[in-house]
């Protein structure tokens, strides 16, 4: 199994040392044996002198280049595709003869259920925007084996940043579905206070990062919160070492910021696990007219970082991938690594989109019936012995009653207090702030028949800077 | 673009002043924007004699605002440079979670505002950043987001904006879109030199605070000495909110000044009056506060009045109590600042003044804006786009005769 992983991962580590520390073989050996040396072997400026004899010139910028006397272009189509790493193929039948799984039964079917809740909270709350009782929703369908099963891998000190389609990640990591709830319908209890739109998860205590619109602003976060957690465990030793993981889309893919973290990430060697959701459409824009290298993958390549594609319809190729990628991102003091997933995105792309508007309904469904990742580990895990109808059945209609008696109960909640509007935006509230939040009260005092305040909590009374 | 950028910021680096004087060393000078012979106003700050530096230690230790036993310790001549760079020092050596950072940061900055901080708190703690506004930002942010301080340097504030997403959308809205799970990435502070020097052009004189003042969760802080610097620096790192630090780049060498040793912080948010009146209120920060200085001397001479002269310091959230308390007692006021007049810091006082009642029917005059023009900042116009001791005086005699 675990030699599998080593052939399928790409490393650049080899070729990368000797450029990363200028002087090839005995220096970078050494820096190497402890974190301190190789740290600091690192921020040195790479040596240009030039060994004797040598067939290459040590630019700064490319060391080990060697001199070429054919002048010929590197043309992408003449370097084959990046593999796709699969353990189990879309029947659940298991490819690889030496796999072994490392989890206990129940443990597989905790994920199980984790992708399933996933799926059936996906279907309720859909259908519940289209009731209007909530106002916006985004649907993982035939994504849940790529945040459940990479979850999965992590430690629970890990810190997580999400893009918007990641609820598996949350579910697995112990996300309550009353907490789903309450951030949908922004009550009360709703973490974000009513701020954030919704499926803007957060959780300080799952270490998961609340989610922000703006497509990879969480990539270069993602490198700076991993290189600060890669300090404090230098600071502090006796702690665990951590990781950072950013999910992304392939969409997300193109910005900027995604080329910024991949650069700084590598050069600051921080400890953070890319992980990529290429499910085929940003929107409505295919991969086709989204890029035109080998996917996602690829690119990783071109900044020094180790990266793996995989089946992202399986979750133990996710969850195999993950757990090597974090092995790895603790090495040598720290390093980024990528992990491409191979996805399709089943549902629309929110609640505000018709997808068949710009792909065939036909395409949706092939797709669902060929190849659906709770299904195939429902299938593995019948031919495991471990489940049948009968269990399938049970399991969907508890997690249908959870979600619904969840969904229902906070419905029911009261808005959060409005003068949470003005709060957070400073560690206190200043003097614009509290004459600001003085004459909103005094407006909603003198036409209250203009406004609804009373489905906040307190209504207007909260707005008083003395809470 | 890239290797034009890379050769404009080597060209800014400030030459040292013995280097440029030296009688052995003929360097051509090419300065566009000078003072023709006959002037009488538009002349030379002359940095060596302004009351606005504290040229001598018992002045230094004179400022209230500083704790006692500052005030009871020792001075040490600094530039505005050397002030930055001790309250990075300071910083950096109290704290083991600030870490700075940005692109070329590592030698010293182009600036040398990072000047051997590396070789006293290692790499791991001051380090160059991959030339990328956005990635710096965002690494920031994320620092952040995990209980460091980072302080990142944006090399020129004119290259800022491809981490304006960065700052706007993530830096300024992380506590209030974390709400109840309280994290925040309060430890922020982002560093950007700004402002004109003679020969900076359309992208080494931008002065873009105000583009930060529209975006709440940010404080936008802007030293005028290099003792405000230190105090304000340390400030705005130990702050729980982020902060951008605009340090105008023409006083890194040019303002010198009498800067206590030990560490002090000045309050953020908080204006400072520095020279008491009671027929003008003159309102600036930054450089621009010399030229007004000057223009003061000037009306006060010839037209026999008193003119007030306040420091923002903090250009966001501001000090609209000290400015009102002075406008009401003043009945006038002219904003001074060097960024372009439309929605500008000066738009935003106007309105405050005009919008609080109690200052409102205090006004004997409109209230005067003094700043660049609505253009961009060509090379060979400085002189007549950034506010001139002549424009200053030429407004304050009208809104005195108004």
């Amino acid at each position: 199994m675990k030699n599998r992983i080593a052939t399928s991962l790409v490393s650049t580590s080899k070729r990368c040392a000797p450029r990363q520390h200028g002087t090839p073989a005995i220096l970078a050996h050494t820096c190497r044996s402890t974190y301190q040396s190789c740290y600091s072997s690192t921020v040195a400026p790479p040596s240009v002198s030039q060994p004797p004899n040598a067939d290459y010139l040590a630019f700064p910028g490319a060391a080990k280049s060697a001199f070429s006397h054919s002048l010929k272009f590197e043309q992408p189509s003449t370097h084959p595709a990046l593999s796709t790493y699969r353990v189990v193929d879309q029947n659940g039948v298991v490819v690889d003869p030496n796999f072994k799984p490392d989890l206990s039964d129940e443990e597989v079917v905790k994920l199980y259920r984790d992708m399933l809740t996933t799926s059936i909270m996906d279907i309720i709350m859909f259908d519940a925007h289209r009731q209007g009782r909530i106002s916006f929703y985004m649907v993982a369908a035939g994504e849940e084996a790529t945040s459940v099963g990479s979850a999965s891998a992590l430690a629970k000190e890990d810190v997580v940043f999400l893009q918007y389609r990641e609820q598996g990640v949350l579910v697995q990591r112990g996300f309550k579905l009353a907490e789903f709830m309450n951030q949908l319908f922004a009550n009360k209890y709703d973490p974000g206070r009513g701020r954030n739109m919704p499926v803007h998860y957060g959780s300080r205590e799952l270490n998961v990062h609340t989610i922000s619109s703006p497509l990879a602003t969480q990539l270069p976060q993602a490198a700076g919160a991993a290189y600060a957690l890669k300090i404090q465990h230098r600071q502090n030793p006796s702690a665990p070492p951590r990781v950072a993981i950013c999910y992304f889309g392939e969409g997300a893919a193109s910005e900027g910021d995604f080329h910024a973290a991949l650069n700084i990430a590598a050069t600051r060697e921080c400890p953070v696990i890319f992980f990529c959701r290429n499910n085929g459409y940003a929107i409505s824009t295919s991969t086709q007219e989204q890029y035109r290298g080998d996917g996602i993958a690829a690119r990783a390549l071109g900044y020094g970082i180790d990266t793996i594609r995989v089946d992202g319809n399986d979750i133990w190729a996710v969850r195999e991938a993950t757990k090597k990628a974090r092995e790895m991102a603790l090495q040598d003091g720290g390093k980024p690594v990528m992990i491409e997933a191979m996805t399709y995105r089943v549902s629309h792309h929110s609640t505000s989109d018709d997808s068949f508007a710009y792909r065939k309904k036909v395409e949706v469904e092939e797709w669902k019936r060929r190849d659906n990742p709770i299904i195939r580990l429902r299938k593995w895990m019948e031919a495991k012995g471990i489940w049948d109808e009968d269990k399938e059945r049970e399991a969907r209609e508890s997690i249908r009653r959870d979600v619904l008696k969840a969904f229902s109960e906070a419905e029911r909640e009261k808005k959060p207090a409005m003068r949470s509007m003005f709060e957070d935006v400073y560690e206190d509230l200043t003097p614009d702030l509290k004459v600001q939040m003085a004459e909103l009260r005094s407006h909603l005092e003198r036409y209250p028949e203009e406004y609804d305040v009373d489905e906040f909590e307190g209504g207007k009374d909260s707005l008083t800077s003395q809470p | 673009m890239t290797a034009r950028k890379q050769l404009l910021r080597r060209a800014m680096v400030p030459q040292p002043v013995a280097r440029l004087f030296s009688p052995t060393v003929a360097i051509p000078q090419r300065r566009y924007s000078t003072h023709p012979p006959n002037a009488k106003l538009n002349l030379p700050t002359d940095y060596s004699a302004t009351s606005l530096l504290s040229h001598t230690s018992q002045q230094t230790l004179s400022n209230p605002e500083l704790p006692a036993d500052v005030r009871a310790g020792t001075t040490k001549r600094m530039n505005l440079f050397q002030a930055v760079n001790d309250a990075l020092a300071t910083a950096l050596a109290e704290d083991e979670s600030v870490l700075l950072f940005g692109e070329d940061v590592a030698f010293g900055g182009v600036f040398r505002c990072s000047m051997n901080l590396k070789d006293t708190f290692g790499g791991d703690r001051v380090f160059n950043t991959p030339l990328s506004e956005q990635g710096i930002m965002g690494f920031a942010v994320g620092l952040a987001a995990e209980n460091m301080r980072p302080v990142a340097e944006i090399q020129f504030a004119d290259y800022v904006y491809p981490a304006f997403d960065q700052l706007v959308n993530e830096a300024a809205k992380f506590r209030y879109r974390d709400g109840a799970c309280g994290r925040s990435v309060g430890g922020l502070t982002v560093r950007m030199p700004c402002g004109g020097v003679g020969h900076g052009a359309l992208y080494h004189s931008q002065s873009p605070e105000s583009l930060f003042t529209h975006i709440p969760g940010l404080r936008v802080i802007m030293p005028r000495s290099p003792v405000q610097a230190k105090g304000l620096l340390l400030a705005a790192i130990r702050s729980n909110d982020p902060c951008v630090f605009m340090e105008p780049k023409i006083l890194y060498r040019a303002a010198v000044e009498q800067v206590p040793t030990a560490p002090y912080t000045l309050p953020l948010g908080k204006a400072e009056v520095l020279k008491e009146g009671k027929d003008v209120t003159v309102i600036s920060y930054g450089q621009p506060l010399y030229k007004c200085m000057a223009a003061i001397q000037e009306i006060e001479k010839s037209m026999g009045v008193t003119a007030e002269l306040i420091d923002l310091r903090t250009v966001y959230p501001w000090d609209k109590e000290e400015v009102f308390k002075s406008v009401r007692k003043t009945g006038r006021c002219v904003v001074v600042h060097e960024s372009m007049v439309n929605a500008g810091i000066g738009a935003e006082i106007a309105a405050a003044i005009q919008e609080d009642s109690k200052t409102f029917i205090r006004l004997e005059a409109p209230v005067v804006r003094v700043a660049g023009w609505s253009i961009h900042t060509p090379l060979v116009y400085e002189q007549f786009n950034i506010p001139s001791v002549a424009r200053i005086h030429d407004n304050l005699k009208k809104v005195l005769e108004y």
